[in-house]
């Protein structure tokens, strides 16, 4: 079984996220970079399934070079070889479109996404992927198993799951539940340094979106404490004041 | 030009979510002097589909075929898509539910369009460009952004734009569309519905705890908490980590982001990986002993205590005050 996994270089989850150029850049200056958890997860299936010469994994990321440090990491968890696609990830269907031909010649049998980059939080390229390709997909699961030339697939629904068989080839955003995330071993940052990394030069496509801005939350007032002898005031002022109860 | 909104249904039924988001489309038509047309799969009575128009809707479809009765990704996004190009409809809103956000990114290749999810703010459409505001960084922060394309998809995020009653009347039409085999290349099994609780995402509170409650055992006054103020229960990242509490629980950046009208974050100290989930609530108390934890500083009310002592007075209070109302 060949698996490609999609990957995203975001700003690490301790990041500050503040703005520069009167609000409209995201201000790199001091970010750690770190490939996206979700898809750190996404992986760590992957290797799972094809553990024991079952199959081989290839991680593509569109990115510029600067996404290379990522990509190495990625294949020093434990993927065999990996693609960049030299271009800025200007939106979802810009990414999507770039993997799409990329696939096209070159066929998997299970394409795998992080659920959403935590940087947009989109999850868009999963099911334009999907769509794209003309094959299924589901956008969040939280369980994943191969048995042959199919899946079975747990997907999130609100208050519940369902439980999905699915024909491969097919897309699949994955979340917490997945797989652990695996750390790399000494062997596997050796290792990464010589395995391949092709560099493909993008295709032109038409994009539909821009980011034009960004703001921050609104800053909450000064925190109004409570005596913990007095929580019944919290009660009060719930209802009273917050108008929540 | 004119707007469509898919009106997803749970068990026949739709939540508030999606009043919401009916609500939402309707005020994008007000806002270009068009129409709204509803569009409903699966099964759902004529009663329930009423409420549609209740919520501004102009025109329902409803499409009843016995094989799109459960949800399937790939056929319900070519249905929604043939409506939309049936009505010339340019903008198509949905909820950004697990199923809507599955949706939303193959209605927008199918239309040629840019898509928004994650959307919290009504369309600006000042000098000829339309701008969505969207959450961004996992609610560190948001992004507005302009989809350039001439037909556009928005998924907006229950929670953060009120119903409105509009009271239309609307015609409900039965709607059907040829799908093809290969959409239904997914087969449901099974759906596993845990009915005695509130689903988190649409929660409108919800009662949240952390390592302070240091263990699974101690769950009971989150869950007698939230049951007495009919609110969904979360926890910490360490919580799900430590399998005190199942990975659909957690809230935070590589969680599930919340945006309820009031969090109580039990023993959570407030990690920004944490508060980045959280920090669209509209009213945010904290219970913490310790009075330096971070969370207090984005915090709304507090109370500095154990939790094991707060919280069963909590409870208390809550039970009085529910007596009283």
């Amino acid at each position: 079984m060949n698996v490609l996994v999609c990957i995203s270089n975001v700003p690490d989850t301790t990041t500050k996220i503040t703005f520069t150029d009167n609000n409209t850049q995201f201000n790199t200056t001091g970010v750690q970079f770190i490939l996206n958890p979700y898809d750190e997860i996404a992986l760590s299936r992957a290797i799972e399934l094809t553990e024991g010469g079952k199959g081989t994994i290839t991680v593509i990321n569109v990115g510029e070079a600067n996404t290379e440090a990522t990509i190495r990491k990625a294949l020093a968890i434990g993927a065999d070889e990996a693609v960049r696609i030299n271009a800025k990830p200007h939106d979802a269907w810009f990414v999507a479109y770039q993997i799409a031909q990329y696939i096209k010649q070159k066929p998997f049998d299970l394409i795998l996404t992080g659920r959403e980059s935590i940087d947009y939080n989109g999850s868009k390229v999963a099911g334009m992927l999907g769509e794209l390709l003309d094959l299924p997909s589901v956008s969040i699961i939280k369980k994943l198993d191969v048995d042959g030339s199919n899946a079975t697939v747990e997907r999130e629904i609100e208050g519940g799951k369902e439980i999905l068989t699915i024909p491969l080839p097919f897309i699949a955003g994955t979340a917490e539940g997945v797989a652990e995330p695996k750390i790399p071993n000494m062997r596997g940052i050796m290792s990464a340094r010589t395995k391949p990394l092709a560099v493909i030069e993008p295709v032109d496509v038409k994009t539909f979106s821009e980011v034009l801005s960004y703001e921050t939350p609104a800053p909450r007032g000064q925190v109004k404490l409570v005596a913990a002898d007095k929580v019944s005031d919290l009660v009060e002022l719930l209802h009273t004041e917050a108008k929540i109860i | 030009m004119s707007v469509l909104i898919y009106a997803e249904n749970a068990d026949g039924k739709f939540k508030k979510s999606i009043f919401e988001a009916v609500s939402y489309a309707r005020a994008i038509a007000d806002q270009n002097n068009t129409t709204l047309t509803a569009v409903s799969i699966g099964n759902v009575s004529a009663g329930e589909l009423a409420l549609l128009a209740k919520y501004g809707a102009d025109k329902i479809l409803n499409v009843a075929n016995a094989q799109l009765k459960n949800f399937v990704n790939q056929a319900y996004a070519s249905v929604i898509a043939e409506a939309a190009k049936k009505q010339g409809a340019d903008v198509v809103v949905l909820s950004n539910s697990f199923s809507g956000r599955g949706l939303a990114p193959r209605i927008a290749v199918k239309l040629e369009a840019g898509v928004v999810d994650g959307a919290v703010a009504l369309p600006e459409q000042a000098g000829g460009k339309f701008t969505v505001k969207k959450t961004a960084f996992s609610g560190k922060a948001f992004a507005i952004v302009e989809l350039t394309s001439a037909n556009k998809v928005i998924a907006l995020i229950p929670n953060s734009y009120k119903v409105v009653e509009a009271n239309k009347t609307a015609q409900i039409e039965d709607f059907s569309v040829d799908v093809k085999a290969t959409d239904f290349k997914a087969m449901l099994k099974e759906i596993v519905r845990s009915t005695d609780k509130v689903s988190l995402p649409d929660a409108e509170i919800v009662v949240s705890g952390g390592r302070g409650l240091k263990g699974p055992e101690n769950w009971g006054m989150i869950e007698e908490l939230a049951n007495l103020l009919g609110a969904a229960t979360a926890c910490s990242k360490p919580v799900s980590d430590s399998g005190w509490r199942p990975h659909s629980e957690h809230v935070g950046q590589t969680g599930i982001a919340v945006s309820p009208n009031l969090y109580i974050a039990i023993g959570i100290s407030g990690a920004i990986q944490h508060l980045a989930g959280v920090s669209s609530s509209k009213v945010i108390v904290v219970i913490n002993k310790d009075p330096e934890a971070p969370f207090f500083k984005v915090a709304d009310y507090g109370i500095v205590g154990d939790a094991f002592e707060v919280v069963p007075q909590l409870i208390a209070a809550v039970k009085e005050y529910k007596a009283s109302a």
